[in-house]
């Protein structure tokens, strides 16, 4: 699925769609519950929810689906053990050790994602064939392409699905990606698209887009062409660790980053380490956020934690979000006057 | 021969390389034999904060990708239509390649009519291998250390993942820390684990991220236990999911604004507070009693 640049103008082109993800590089700094309080504060915008393997806004968010889209990230091979002649060219070409050879009879039968056919394939003591281990197949096809029986069954395979929901907050893009599954980018890119699609149709002029912990694939998928990465840390060495890595990471594609630190009380020399880090680096510091217990208890509550608290978190998180709507406002007011 | 025990979580940040590095540091400390940790957390890897290591070797990890000779090639189209990745296309008579998006399966190689394709190595990260020590004085027990890091900009962590474990130091006890999530990274480092220690927090993002880590180890045959870390932060879903399930909780690790602290500064907990010392040797007695022997 190819990534489509998100629209400059869209609706009677007074509205300016901008696309703002929130991304870590560590997990657990607080993505999730700050980004469900922007969806609050922003009262209009669509949301996406491009953690596809850990997905959580919606236990705050509780969407109401209203359309569900399966996805595929690609093909898998599956071995016909009726066809099989057992040669092992298969195993052979397998980059990935993912063909191993069994008894005909033995094929594992409540083995990764092996199927009906591989079960109930005839049993012929001694007879030995080959079968894949869908957790280690890449989707390559090197086995089908090798294989002289015409044995190697490489088809699409379901590896997760995509909804579009309801929230109290507007429009909710969101996936679930099976467990193992290669290829989340891609599913990370068809909610992207999904949820600007609905942004442009509906004159939103907003998205707010949770990404996942990490600098890989799915990371990657998430930035692609965003207009701003708000980068959630926290004032620990790891924190630091994952923060430069993630920078370089949106360096690389060219977004502007913008710095948070959340629970910046715990320790607080390594709050101003990571502000000199900032200043070092030209980037603008969003802001900090101070611990607070509010946090965990809206999330227990199932609400954001602007929605239940005048707590020092929830006014840190209100700061942030003035400073960063500001920016937004001003950036499209920018682009009308140049238009 | 060794036990192989990963610590994954589903949710990230819940404390796996927290409980990692103190289970090898309590491990290492009681002596009884060799220990390792492995970080296969390549996007992000943690471990090296607060183990300290003294790296010995360092590798770079290669993934094969195509190199065309054009002066060979016919633009037959043969590589492009093998091809899943979108990694070699033909594009007006003329091949062109997409490194980054190789998954190095050889597969343009082998359909190539005219022999026009060779492979050549593109480094995607580093393994580096070494030992950590503990606090001097507990008398200098190594860890053998080993750690991946993909390099920033590359997507494909498990080639990486799949380096660091052909490094698997074969000590009777490894410690493997896994990434977040339950995607191709997370099962390609906990696979062939003899036990999964799944660590996470008793909150409704933890534990909905710890039932679809259960269902991943699941599907995978594996063994697997609960460490809830911060107990006491939130609720007891965790508790009731985890009976309900049949899974064993192996300890609780309170919620202790000190043991934040200790992290934030890249401290190792079971040296820094003697009570959390205690909890560690419990989980490790609980953990070597919840391994299954092998053969």
């Amino acid at each position: 699925m190819e990534y489509v640049p998100p629209a400059r103008s869209v609706g009677h082109g007074r509205l300016y769609l901008k696309e703002l993800v929130v991304i870590s590089g560590k997990g657990g700094t607080g993505k999730t519950s700050l980004l469900a309080s922007f969806a609050a504060l922003a009262g209009r915008a669509v949301t996406a929810d491009c953690d596809v393997d850990a997905a959580d806004l919606h236990l705050v968010l509780t969407p109401v689906v209203e359309r569900t889209t399966k996805f595929s990230g690609g093909k898998q091979a599956r071995i016909d053990p009726e066809r099989c002649t057992g040669c092992g060219l298969c195993e052979e070409h397998c980059r990935y050790g993912a063909i191993h050879r069994h008894e005909a009879e033995r094929i594992p039968d409540d083995g990764p994602r092996s199927d009906g056919m591989q079960r109930n394939g005839s049993a012929q003591p001694g007879r030995y064939v080959y079968a894949v281990d869908g957790f280690a197949c890449e989707g390559c096809g090197v086995c089908t392409y090798i294989c002289p029986a015409g044995a190697v069954i490489f088809a699409e395979e379901v590896s997760g699905e995509w909804f579009v929901s309801r929230t109290r907050f507007g429009p909710m893009v969101h996936a679930k990606l099976r467990p193992g599954a290669e290829n989340s980018g891609k599913l990370v890119t068809a909610v992207r698209n999904e949820a600007r699609r609905i942004a442009g149709e509906q004159d939103h002029d907003l998205v707010l887009v949770d990404g996942s912990p990490g600098i890989g694939c799915p990371v990657i998928a998430s930035i692609a062409g965003a207009d701003t990465v708000l980068v959630v840390t926290e004032p620990t060495k790891s924190g630091i660790h994952d923060l430069e890595r993630v920078i370089e990471l949106a360096r690389h594609f060219d977004i502007p980053a913008v710095i948070a630190v959340n629970k910046a009380d715990i320790n607080e020399d390594m709050t101003e380490a990571i502000s000199a880090y900032a200043g070092n680096e030209g980037i603008t510091m969003a802001g900090r956020i101070r611990y607070d217990t509010d946090v965990t208890r809206a999330q227990m509550e199932g609400r954001t934690v602007v929605e239940i608290s005048d707590g020092p978190a929830a006014a840190d998180i209100r700061a942030i979000w003035g400073r960063i709507h500001g920016a937004i406002r001003e950036s499209n007011e920018r682009e009308q006057e140049e238009a | 021969m060794s036990v192989r025990v990963a610590v994954a979580s589903g949710k990230g940040g819940t404390g796996k390389t927290t409980v990692a590095v103190n289970l090898a540091v309590v491990a290492a400390r009681r002596g009884a034999a060799p220990v390792a940790y492995v970080d296969c957390d390549v996007e992000e890897p943690n471990g090296h904060i607060f183990l300290r290591p003294d790296i010995a070797e360092c590798d770079t990890v290669e993934v094969p990708v195509p190199a065309v000779d054009e002066t060979a090639c016919t633009a037959c189209g043969e590589c492009s239509r093998i091809c899943q990745f979108k990694a070699i296309v033909l594009i007006l008579d003329r091949v062109i390649t997409f490194p980054e998006l190789c998954h190095g399966c050889g597969g343009c190689t082998l359909a190539c009519p005219v022999g026009a394709i060779t492979e050549t190595p593109r480094g995607v990260g580093v393994v580096e291998t070494g030992y950590a020590s503990t606090s001097r004085r507990e008398g200098n027990a190594r860890i053998r250390f080993v750690q991946g890091t993909l390099n920033v900009s590359e997507a494909m962590p498990v080639p990486v993942i799949r380096a660091v474990k052909r490094r698997v130091p074969d000590t009777p006890l490894v410690f493997l820390d896994a990434p977040p999530g339950t995607s191709c990274a997370m099962v390609e480092s906990v696979r062939d684990a003899d036990f999964v220690l799944l660590v996470t927090e008793p909150t409704p993002f933890g534990l909905n991220d710890l039932a679809i880590a259960v269902d991943t180890v699941r599907e995978l045959g594996l063994h697997a236990g609960v460490v809830v870390n911060r107990h006491g932060a939130g609720d007891e879903r965790v508790r009731s999911y985890c009976r309900d399930e049949g899974i064993d909780i192996l300890a609780e690790i309170p919620d202790d604004r000190r043991v934040a602290e200790v992290y934030s500064r890249g401290g190792i907990v079971v040296e820094e507070l003697p009570e959390f010392a205690r909890r560690y040797e419990e989980l490790l007695d609980a953990l070597q009693a919840a391994v299954p022997v092998k053969a």
